[in-house]
């Protein structure tokens, strides 16, 4: 056996491509200069300069949740780790593998208040889910390889590696993946038999049965949509997917209810409200989803699969516990009621699915385009409509254009959609496009996004044109935080403090500046053919769609209300006042 | 649906990595998601695989209690853990020094008190005394309490440390 010494940033490099890494988004300084040194003489792993460190994050978000690959960042010490907090965060929330490496100053420096020196694994700590210091360049393949083991398996999240520059220079011998004794963090992933034995029994005798299903499916990689579209086929039960599910069950199908949640749609939260068995997979009760917990599906046997132990019971209870990947249990669940034969009670769920569809007739997403000023609504429809069967991604900001992407364009195939759920981080989709456009060179990438949210990470423009990514950046421009006016709107008497945006710049000239295309419109018919023509441009495009800026996302379920007590449009918002409990969530 | 919302008391042991850090990880979870944390004492207990064990008594409900364990368990470092109330019975222990600065008549009551508790006296002056204490967190608060008219003057306690009775191990 050789024992070649090489220096760490060598090392660093090794074990990236190693692990498959084909792209690393990232942003130079002092701290990280060995590792640059490194990248620029070999020619196996591609370096993406952003403009600032939040902007890597969220492109190695994108890429990863486009990929099922992990995202792999690279940021300097002190505020290159800072400015990579938000997107570690938001990483962490909505489980994406990501591995950031930040660097450090040299080892004898460390705790001395050096120049840009922070406590890098003490602030990531939280907000990661797990973060290693390097101290001894012995053990840097050791923790590299580790470090992708962690983030990629069980519930995916992100890691850090904080890399001394003293580290990262001296030398020691490179040991390959498959000689690192990864054993000790080993999360389950087939789920107890007789568990999902007890669920199909369950799911057999149900009368009012319902798929509540998330972000858990996409990350178990797309057998498990697979999986379960084949599943709830056979069962003949209703789906309806979280924010972070979008995509796991095809929206073009007939079982489907749509989202559901604080703006889902009223069948799918009607039929949350009143089922009598819940199939929840890879989904975990957020806050968004349940509304009231002591009014959420009063009558319902539970069966909750996640890969995540601490996912379960730990907002609502549960009956029936599986804890494993949903790939695999839903490949022993399907076998099983395949097995046993089990068949639904008919009659039940016929009479189930004709009050399904009575809630359906009430068409909660519906809205009224008229011929002066373009529907926010409209646009994501035309949008979801004009790019049908084209391979396309859609990445979001966080606000109202957020949740009418969710609401009205169709997504029929996991990892379609990228979105920050968990965080809700305004600026994640700008970066979040770059990354899924670099991983997807000739697919159509659009970020939906709304004027406030643009001017968050807009620096990245400068990257998407240095790298010519053809991302199409689409603003919903209503002249608003749009969500925190609605919320002002409906909550605080119409003061709509600080919500109003002043100053824009005109987005035509600045992707002019850029060297992109800018158009812009705010007349309803001319809104087809500006989105042709910006599905149309192989370059990247701003696209400025002046919308109606009192428009409201609707429905709503009020914060501290119930499934049944969703507002279907304005005439209920003047009904019922929020309650004092309501107005202390967020 | 029905909650348990009794609130109970519960002695938590946590098989860990010996690394920098990995007390911080299991202290900032509970702070971080709002814990609360009785009693916690850690220490090295096999040098040649480098683990640690921690033993943390917290309380809650039976929800909170279920989530405390699940979210210890997913830590990286984290090799077991092990709710020994819920697990049958087990021992707990916890030692005291407790300082008291008297004369007199109180001094001799303060060793007459220690001697029925069994406590010795590790350090003493003329007018002190220090006593170790050995024993579960009740024998050691009622030690505290007698010496507190007594001239007591100082305390510090480990915290407690816990071990399943019977065969079975961590």
């Amino acid at each position: 056996m050789s024992t070649t010494q090489i220096p760490g940033a060598e090392i660093i490099l090794k074990a990236l491509a190693d692990q498959g890494v084909e792209v690393i988004f990232g942003y130079p300084g002092g701290a990280v200069l060995p590792i640059y040194d490194a990248i620029y003489q070999q020619n196996q792993v591609r370096h993406i300069l952003v403009r600032q460190e939040g902007g890597a994050v969220h492109a190695a978000e994108g890429y990863a949740r486009s990929t099922g690959k992990v995202g792999v960042v690279l940021v300097t010490s002190g505020p290159g780790a800072t400015n990579a907090v938000t997107g570690l965060t938001d990483a962490l929330m909505d489980s994406i593998p990501i591995v950031c490496l930040t660097g450090q100053v040299p080892t004898h420096l460390i705790g001395n208040d050096a120049f840009q020196e922070c406590d890098t694994t003490g602030i990531t700590r939280p907000c990661t889910k797990h973060n290693y210091l390097v101290k001894d360049v012995n053990d840097l393949s050791k923790v590299m390889h580790e470090a992708f083991h962690v983030a990629r398996s069980g519930r995916p999240g992100p890691v850090v590696i904080d890399l001394p520059k003293d580290v990262c220079m001296a030398l020691a011998e490179y040991t390959p993946p498959e000689k690192i004794d990864l054993k000790k963090y080993q999360p389950r992933v087939k789920g107890d038999l007789d568990k999902i034995r007890e669920a199909v029994k369950l799911m057999a005798g149900a009368k009012k049965p319902v798929f509540y299903c998330g972000g858990g499916v996409i990350n178990s990689g797309p057998s498990a949509s697979k999986l379960l579209t084949n599943l709830v086929r056979s069962t003949g039960f209703p789906c309806t997917l979280t924010l972070m599910g979008l995509g796991a069950f095809p929206a073009s199908d007939k079982q489907y209810l749509g989202m559901l949640g604080m703006h889902g749609r009223y069948e799918a939260n009607k039929a949350m409200h009143d089922c009598d068995v819940m199939i929840a997979v890879g989904s975990r009760f957020d806050d968004r989803i349940t509304g009231r917990l002591d009014a959420f599906a009063p009558d319902a046997k539970i069966i909750h699969i996640d890969i995540d132990p601490s996912s379960i019971n730990k907002n609502v209870k549960v009956d029936v516990p599986i804890v494993g990947d949903v790939a695999h249990v839903l490949e022993d669940m399907t076998k099983i009621w395949k097995s046993t034969q089990a068949s639904p009670n008919k009659k039940a769920l016929s009479a189930w699915w004709k009050q399904i569809d009575e809630w359906r007739a009430v068409d909660s997403l519906k809205y009224t385009q008229g011929t002066e000023i373009i529907k926010p609504q409209h646009v994501i429809q035309r949008l979801s409509d004009l790019t049908k069967g084209m391979d396309s991604y859609i990445t979001t900001e966080v606000g109202q254009h957020q949740m009418w992407a969710a609401q009205y364009f169709d997504f029929d195939e996991p990892n379609r959609w990228m979105t920050s759920g968990g965080l809700g981080t305004m600026g994640y989709g700008l970066p979040a496009a770059m990354g899924v456009q670099i991983a997807h060179p000739d697919s159509l990438v659009v970020d939906v996004s709304g004027e406030a949210s643009f001017l968050m990470n807009m620096q990245e423009l400068s990257t998407i044109a240095q790298y010519r990514l053809p991302v199409k950046l689409l603003i919903l421009n209503n002249f608003y935080m749009g969500m925190v006016r609605q919320w002002q709107e409906l909550m605080h008497g119409g003061r709509y403090a600080e919500s109003y945006m002043e100053s824009l710049p005109d987005f035509v000239k600045l992707a002019d500046t850029f060297g992109m295309t800018g158009l812009r419109t705010s007349k309803p018919d001319e809104l087809d053919d500006v989105l042709k023509e910006m599905i149309a441009i192989d370059g990247p495009v701003i696209v400025d769609i002046h919308v109606d800026p009192k428009e409201n996302v609707y429905p709503m379920i009020p914060s501290g209300a119930a499934h049944d007590e969703m507002l279907l449009g304005p005439e209920d918002t003047a009904a019922t006042p929020m309650s004092e409990e309501g107005m202390v969530l967020v | 649906m029905t909650r348990d919302e009794t609130v109970n008391f519960h002695t938590i042991s946590v098989l860990v990595d010996n690394e920098p850090g990995v007390l911080a990880r299991v202290i900032g979870l509970f702070s971080g998601r709002g814990y609360n944390i009785e009693s916690l004492t850690v220490a090295e207990i096999d040098d040649a695989r480098n683990l640690s064990r921690i033993t943390v008594v917290t309380s809650g409900t039976e929800m909170i209690i279920e989530q405390i364990k699940a979210q210890l368990g997913r830590l990286v470092p984290i090799h077991r853990v092990s709710d020994l109330t819920l697990e049958g019975p087990h021992v707990d222990r916890e030692l005291a020094l407790v300082k008291v600065v008297s004369t007199g008549d109180q001094r001799v009551e303060s060793l007459r008190i220690a001697d029925i508790f069994r406590a010795r006296v590790v350090d003493s002056t003329n007018e002190s005394f220090v006593f170790e204490i050995v024993g579960d967190t009740g024998k050691l608060n009622a030690f505290i309490e007698l010496m507190r008219p007594l001239g007591l003057a100082d305390i510090s306690r480990t915290g407690i440390a816990a071990i399943a009775r019977g065969t079975s191990s961590l």
